[in-house]
């Protein structure tokens, strides 16, 4: 029976867990600029790795 | 014409493209950004959009001031011993190729260690190590592939960063309560009989009365303290009937749940609030890389070199400079002061203030206007007066800046809702009376039910809703508005005026040749003389005539200020002003250039702005409905031409300084008009300010235009009359859904009125009639939006 406090006090404590999470993305500036990142996310990261190449050879 | 066009910034190549590694590229600037990016590595800059590259400017901005260090500090975000943070405001950033290479920086400059692009600011944040780069070199560095930093007066004091992020907050609190209450109050909407489910029904309403605590105190206090201070300077706005609808529904469901032992109304009041504040943000959104603020700090530099006594240059601040200081303005730099031109040949480009795009010459002694680019070498000047007391800074002590602009017009919510809290009250004072004398049990109920569902909140909506919704379907046509109340402001206009220089003209210089014709061949000797000249009229006229050939010149000589002259197939030939080939001035106070050949006057060529194409369609659509005006700086030069071709009501006003702008949009509005003012350079900022909206006309928004209600872009010229119509059909709908929010008021008064309004009724009237005002004008703007 007591069964039900244990139900509503877990799905009390994930709701406010989500709300925290919602409030440090707020606070943390994530709704400030909602456009780059999502560019920013489909660029390749491979070329920053290879600096020490001088000059790189012609492509194509 | 190969017709290629090139591969860093898509331009059309000219006759010979140089190419290089199978590309083709208009000129040496833009091979050399393609070279430094292949060296690094970073072609992937041109992968990700085609020609996403900007053609370097030949003339190098001088970024010495920032070796200052004193101006370097005042700069910064953020500095340590090692490192420094900084933002940059890049205008050229444009499309994820920018944020690529910009976020990729570190690799051109290793001393870099972090870049970050916020895309719709177009701001560009750089942590690096000052001990390895100087800020100079960085922004030399961004200069150097295309994306130089806008560093004006106004960076000067950095504004302190804060970003409103509560809205947000106070949304998401309310949309959670929102959620949870209705999920807990799942068991009072099925009325379930179970004997579990009614055995936790407190513990429910007692979670439910919790949760909708932080909404009543915490997300609708903004509307609280509204009601508040309208109250107190006695204005029913349409925040008191929200507040009162939001206290009555949290006070009596409070002493239904705790006294009564019944369910209480906090779905409601919690999906009151969300849908509120959602309507807010809707309406809150705009254009954050156009800024509507500017002043003319926003135009001016930073820093000038100042000549010392002992012939040596230093950077100082504008605002150090004082009266007969001698200053160095370099080709492409801006006259920050008042001051008189002491060497060298001025040669001034006043489209920042007036518009005007074609160069105004000055030889020494003359008086320079601040606000103006000089376009040919560099020159000396003395200061004549220090930049707060300036021709044009003065405008800025005009008490119009000093305020907020208070329009008149009256906003349409605030009138209406002034009524209907009187009418809701009335009511509900009725009632209370009525149902005392038959059933006094009742009075309690009813007048509360009266005051719950007579709360606005679809009334509240559907301003927000439509002007927000217009704004956004301006903002897709290239005109980008500062607020939703704009919309409603344009709706009352009744009067448009139009600056004429760079408004009703392009940038476009028109150049027509009046005279004795000449022949081909005198022509080739004319272009030749021209060829020689790095004038920037001679370069205009230069690509202007359309010769078989350009012959040589002997002798070439270039009289500073007046013209230039040589010899050509042994004859004189001569090219510049009436006094430089022997014509009496005319007076005419248009640019021109008279040529003369063998002493012989030839002719003169005439330099004249273009007018813009859909000009006289565009007023005559205007003078229908309404007063048009033209109000320009100007001399009379083109007021006859003009006159042929605006419609005849159109009132011109010419030889008008900024301040008399100003005056005389406020006379028209003490006759009780209200004025469309529509603008581009500083010398309109005031009557800008002073117009009951104000519009800055920009052949390209990310260029600077003065403070303005809003920005349009200069190829939308044609689609103001369609705007000022759309607004009106605008106002128009949100009156349509005021009726028929009403009619939702009056199905719930008839459910109040009777007593009958359970939580339930309520809990479904209320978001219903939201979101179907809200899908209403959505799509009515939508509609409307589609007819001119």
């Amino acid at each position: 029976m007591s069964v039900i406090y244990i139900l509503i006090s877990v799905s009390l404590v994930i709701a406010v867990v989500f709300f925290t999470f919602f409030i440090i993305a707020v606070r943390s500036g994530q709704f400030d600029d909602a456009y780059t990142p999502s560019i920013r996310m489909l660029f390749d990261s491979h070329k920053s790795t290879k600096k020490n190449k001088p000059k790189s050879t012609t492509k194509e | 014409m190969t017709g290629e066009s090139c591969f860093h910034c898509g331009n059309p190549c000219d006759s010979n493209p140089i190419r290089y590694n199978d590309k083709f590229f208009c000129c040496q600037g833009c091979k050399v950004v393609y070279d430094i990016l292949q060296d690094n590595d970073l072609t992937t800059y041109y992968e990700l959009s085609s020609s996403p590259g900007k053609r370097p400017d030949t003339a190098q901005t001088n970024f010495n001031y920032l070796d200052n260090k004193e101006i370097f500090e005042k700069l910064l975000d953020f500095q340590d011993e090692s490192t420094s943070i900084i933002t940059l405001y890049i205008p050229h950033i444009h499309c994820s190729s920018c944020i690529w290479v910009l976020e990729n920086l570190h690799q051109l400059a290793p001393a870099v260690s972090a870049t970050q692009v916020n895309f719709p600011k177009k701001e560009l944040q750089v942590t690096f190590r000052h001990n390895e780069l100087s800020l100079r070199a960085l922004v030399e560095l961004l200069a150097r592939i295309g994306y130089e930093p806008y560093i004006s007066l106004d960076d000067e004091q950095k504004k302190p960063v804060s970003i409103n992020r509560t809205l947000w907050l106070k949304m998401g609190v309310a949309g959670f309560a929102f959620g949870n209450i209705m999920m807990l109050s799942f068991p009072e909407y099925f009325e379930s009989d179970e004997y579990w489910l009614n055995q936790y029904t407190p513990l429910f309403r007692m979670l439910i009365f919790l949760t909708s605590l932080p909404v009543v105190f915490y997300a609708a206090n903004d509307y609280i303290i509204s009601a508040y201070k309208g109250l107190r300077k006695s204005i029913l706005n349409i925040d008191v009937p929200i507040v009162l609808g939001i206290f009555v529904l949290f006070f009596k469901s409070t002493y239904e749940v705790f006294i009564k032992n019944e369910p209480g109304y906090f779905d409601s009041l919690a999906g009151f609030v969300f849908f509120l504040l959602l309507g807010r943000i809707f309406q809150q959104r705009t254009y954050q890389f156009l800024s509507f603020e500017r002043d003319y700090k926003s135009y001016f530099p930073l820093a000038v070199t100042r000549i010392l006594d002992n012939e040596q240059e230093e950077s100082v601040l504008i605002k150090e400079l004082k009266k007969n200081d001698r200053i160095l303005i370099r080709h492409q730099e801006l006259i920050p002061v008042d001051a008189v031109l002491s060497k060298g040949v001025g040669l001034i480009d006043y489209s920042f203030v007036t518009g005007e795009s074609i160069p105004v010459s000055k030889m020494i002694g003359d008086k320079v206007y601040a606000g103006g680019k000089q376009v040919g070498g560099a020159v000396e000047l003395v200061v004549v007066k220090t930049v707060s007391q300036s021709y044009l800074s003065q405008l800025w002590n005009n008490d119009v800046f000093k305020k907020d602009k208070v329009s008149d017009i009256k906003n349409l919510t605030d009138a209406i809702s002034k009524r209907f809290t009187m009418i809701v009250l009335a009511i509900a004072f009725l009632a209370g009376i009525f149902w005392y004398f038959k059933d006094s049990t009742m009075v309690a109920t009813v007048v509360t039910s009266v005051l719950i569902v007579a709360c606005p909140c679809a009334l509240a909506l559907s301003a927000p809703f439509a002007l927000g919704n217009m704004l956004r379907i301006y903002g897709r046509r290239k005109m980008y508005l500062k607020s939703a109340e704009v919309v409603e402001n344009l709706a009352h206009i009744d009067t448009v005026i139009f600056d004429k220089t760079g408004t009703l003209t392009t940038q476009e210089t028109e150049i027509y040749y009046e005279g004795k014709p000449m022949t081909p061949a005198e022509l080739n000797g004319v272009k030749g003389l021209l060829h020689s000249s790095n004038h920037p009229l001679s370069r205009m006229l230069y690509t202007y005539l359309d010769t078989s050939k350009v012959d040589s010149i002997d002798e070439f000589e270039e009289v500073l200020g007046s013209g230039l002259q040589g010899r050509w197939k042994g004859v004189n030939i001569r090219l510049g002003s009436a006094s430089f080939v022997g014509v009496e001035p005319t007076g005419s106070l248009k640019t021109q250039l008279y040529v003369a050949i063998n002493n012989q006057v030839k002719g003169c060529y005439t330099f004249q702005s273009e007018y813009r194409k859909n000009l006289k369609d565009t007023f005559n659509a205007l003078a229908k409905n309404y007063r048009i005006g033209v109000l320009s700086g100007d001399n009379e030069g083109s007021l006859g031409y003009l006159k042929t071709i605006l419609p005849k009501e159109t009132a011109f006003v010419f030889n008008q300084k900024p301040e008399d702008k100003l005056n005389y949009i406020k006379e028209l509005q003490e006759k009780g008009l209200k004025v469309l003012m529509i603008g581009d350079g500083l010398n309109d900022a005031g009557a800008l300010a002073q117009s009951d909206v104000g519009f800055a006309m920009a052949e390209n928004v990310n260029v600077f235009s003065p403070a303005s209600d809003g920005i349009i872009d200069a190829e939308s010229f044609q689609k103001i009359p369609a705007m000022l119509n759309q607004a009106k059909r605008t106002l128009r709908i949100v009156k349509i859904s005021f009726v028929l929010s009403l009619a939702y008021n009056l199905i719930g008064m008839g459910f109040a009125l009777t007593g009958n309004l359970s939580p339930i009724v309520s809990a479904i009237l209320m978001p219903l009639s939201s979101i179907s005002i809200v899908i209403f004008v959505t799509l009515a703007t939508y509609w409307i939006a589609r007819k001119p």
